[in-house]
């Protein structure tokens, strides 16, 4: 277990290294980074001045490695636009984030593993043809297409819900439906293969034969291994929620991460574009390496080899 | 093979995906010749936000059938212009990804060891980087065009094709007839083309089908946030993104261009579901 925990997380480390690299980099993309800045209007004097006071006339690893060393400390620069620490801005608009996504996934979790078992249990049952087709139609919905729709008829039509800018939790429930939808087919797809696999097994014969409750067979037994792909893939979905929360951030003007990243491109803010590439990079890489753990405490077999 | 023909044209994902996939291609084959009006040129203010056939109004001008837009351009017009640029971005990324991520899931799959540990290594550092962000990102710091978006998307997007040809193509590889090819003493080269591609291909088009989808999905919501497509062109997602504030009053504007899509999405998506239930080994006789 502990050599399975260590060589996790040493590809953990190198993978954020790498990743550390690639956001780094981002900003030479366009080319003169201190041209980029100082706008098209700028003379040579001024961009010359921005080029010296950024330190962008240091050869490109010194910079890094200052940029490198300076965010292992927490300390990611200051924004060109908001003149505040980005740490801090960061670190003030994440929460919001971390709840959408927060309530996205468990949306998407509570809709899809019920369905997903209730289809394994009965095969090609109506409900397993209802599911199928809601995992169908959801892959196929543009997100941001399906969040406006939800605004028209639940926010402007029967004004259920609030629409934007909103600080209390009704405020979430559209945006977080927006946001985990989009999860659900992948999830029942894979709670319903694992289930139908599962149940076929010796062991759940052998469960059923002993005269076990059908639901302690079905939860405590086929669930339970069932489920080990289930965690992997909710925790790469998380991530990917965390930096696809842009879209829906800004349709509904919630003061996260996403609608920031949203507005830094747009202000064209190159160092807080860094930080918010690097530190939602830094959580996936995170997330998926506690899913791994989470994963080898359920299933034994991914300690051991 | 008449067995083959039977499963295809009785699988109702295949002709229906099929069907309203053919239909969208001829439509943007056509766009010109479909409607009398220019999707970009042909503007006129007066005509501005003209209503579609559905609502019963007496501002609606038989011209237009689904009405027109803030800047008076016929919404028929650029709806099916917008499939051009949806199936062209769509298959061009797919096309880019689809060789980066090919690439380097078969070296993987058939080489192992040192070559499989370093692509492994490639695609967790890709999956960790978010894609939107980082197309919003570049496409922001070196401009947007058609291209760029599509070369941007094609770059980013192979993760998918990478892990599916990795683990085919390690089940193919221990296979008798490639370690006959082997013993045959057949280069590498000609064993993946001749012997390995040919038994991936299936899960190839699968692949394919689900990430053309994506990039069409992703040009979408870029061209949504103002950093796909630029304006005037008549991209499906800027037509969303246009007409965003006139919810209240003209929801249509909305409807039209999103319901396309998501019938384009589907039908791909429908296709690609059923090439994979006729072709799955396990269905065989």
């Amino acid at each position: 277990m502990v050599k399975y925990i260590l060589k996790r997380l040493g590809v953990a480390f190198l993978v954020a290294l790498t990743v550390s690299m690639i956001t780094f980099s981002l900003i030479y993309v366009s080319g003169d980074p201190a041209v980029a800045l100082a706008g098209e209007a700028a003379s040579n004097e001024e961009i010359e001045h921005i080029r010296k006071s950024y330190g962008y006339d240091r050869p490109i690893p010194v910079q890094y490695m200052d940029w490198l060393g300076r965010a292992l400390q927490g300390d990611l620069g200051r924004s060109h636009y908001l003149k505040e620490d980005i740490s801090h801005v960061i670190l003030t608009r994440l929460p919001n984030t971390l709840i959408l996504a927060g309530c996205a996934i468990a949306f998407a979790l509570t809709l899809s593993i019920p369905l997903g078992v209730a289809a394994a249990i009965r095969p090609n049952s109506l409900i397993d043809r209802f599911a199928l087709t809601l995992a169908v139609v959801g892959q196929a919905l543009p997100s941001f297409w399906f969040a406006l729709i939800m605004m028209f008829f639940l926010g402007i039509q029967l004004r259920w819900l609030p629409i934007s800018r909103v600080e209390t939790w009704q405020g979430f429930i559209m945006p977080a439906i927006a946001l985990g939808y989009y999860v659900t087919p992948g999830v029942m797809r894979l709670t319903r293969a694992g289930m139908l696999e599962v149940l076929q097994s010796d062991y759940i014969r052998t469960a059923k034969a002993k005269g076990l409750r059908p639901l302690t067979v079905l939860f405590k037994h086929a669930l339970r291994n069932a489920i080990i792909p289930v965690v992997s893939l909710a925790a790469v979905q998380f991530g990917f929620m965390l930096g696809g929360s842009i879209v829906i951030e800004s349709i509904f003007a919630i003061n996260g991460l996403g609608f920031l990243a949203w507005e830094t491109i747009q202000r064209g803010d190159l160092p807080m574009m860094q930080a918010i590439v690097l530190v939602l990079s830094l959580f996936y890489i995170l997330i998926t390496f506690l899913a791994d753990m989470l994963n080898a405490f359920l299933d034994p077999r991914i300690r051991v080899t | 093979m008449a067995q083959m023909r039977r499963r295809v044209f009785g699988h109702y994902g295949i002709i229906i995906g099929g069907a309203v996939l053919a239909i969208i291609f001829a439509i943007a084959i056509f766009a010109p010749l479909l409607t009398p009006f220019d999707p970009i040129l042909d503007q006129d203010l007066a005509q501005k936000l003209k209503p579609p056939f559905w609502h019963d109004s007496p501002k609606y001008d038989p011209a237009h059938p689904l009405g027109t837009d803030l800047q008076g351009r016929d919404y028929l017009t650029r709806l099916v212009h917008g499939a051009r640029i949806s199936l062209l971005i769509g298959f061009s990324a797919m096309i880019i990804s689809g060789v980066i991520g090919t690439a380097l899931g078969v070296a993987a799959g058939y080489f192992g060891g040192r070559v499989d540990m370093i692509v492994n290594f490639i695609i967790t550092t890709r999956l960790s980087m978010p894609v939107v962000l980082v197309a919003l990102a570049v496409v922001s710091l070196i401009g947007s065009s058609l291209w760029i978006v599509i070369w941007v998307l094609g770059l980013l997007i192979w993760d998918r094709f990478a892990v599916v040809m990795r683990s085919t193509t390690m089940q193919v590889r221990n296979l008798d007839y490639v370690a006959a090819a082997q013993a045959c003493g057949c280069s590498t080269f000609r064993i993946i083309l001749t012997e390995i591609m040919p038994n991936v291909v299936n899960h190839l088009i699968v692949v394919a089908t689900l990430e053309m989808a994506h990039a069409i999905l992703l040009e979408a919501a870029l061209s949504f946030l103002g950093l796909g497509v630029q304006p005037p062109a008549p991209s499906w997602g800027l037509m969303i993104s246009e007409a965003k504030g006139m919810m209240f009053f003209d929801a249509w504007l909305i409807g039209i261009p999103g319901a396309a899509l998501f019938a384009l999405i589907l039908s791909i998506n429908l296709l690609g579901d059923g090439v994979r239930d006729v072709t799955a080994p396990e269905n065989r006789n």
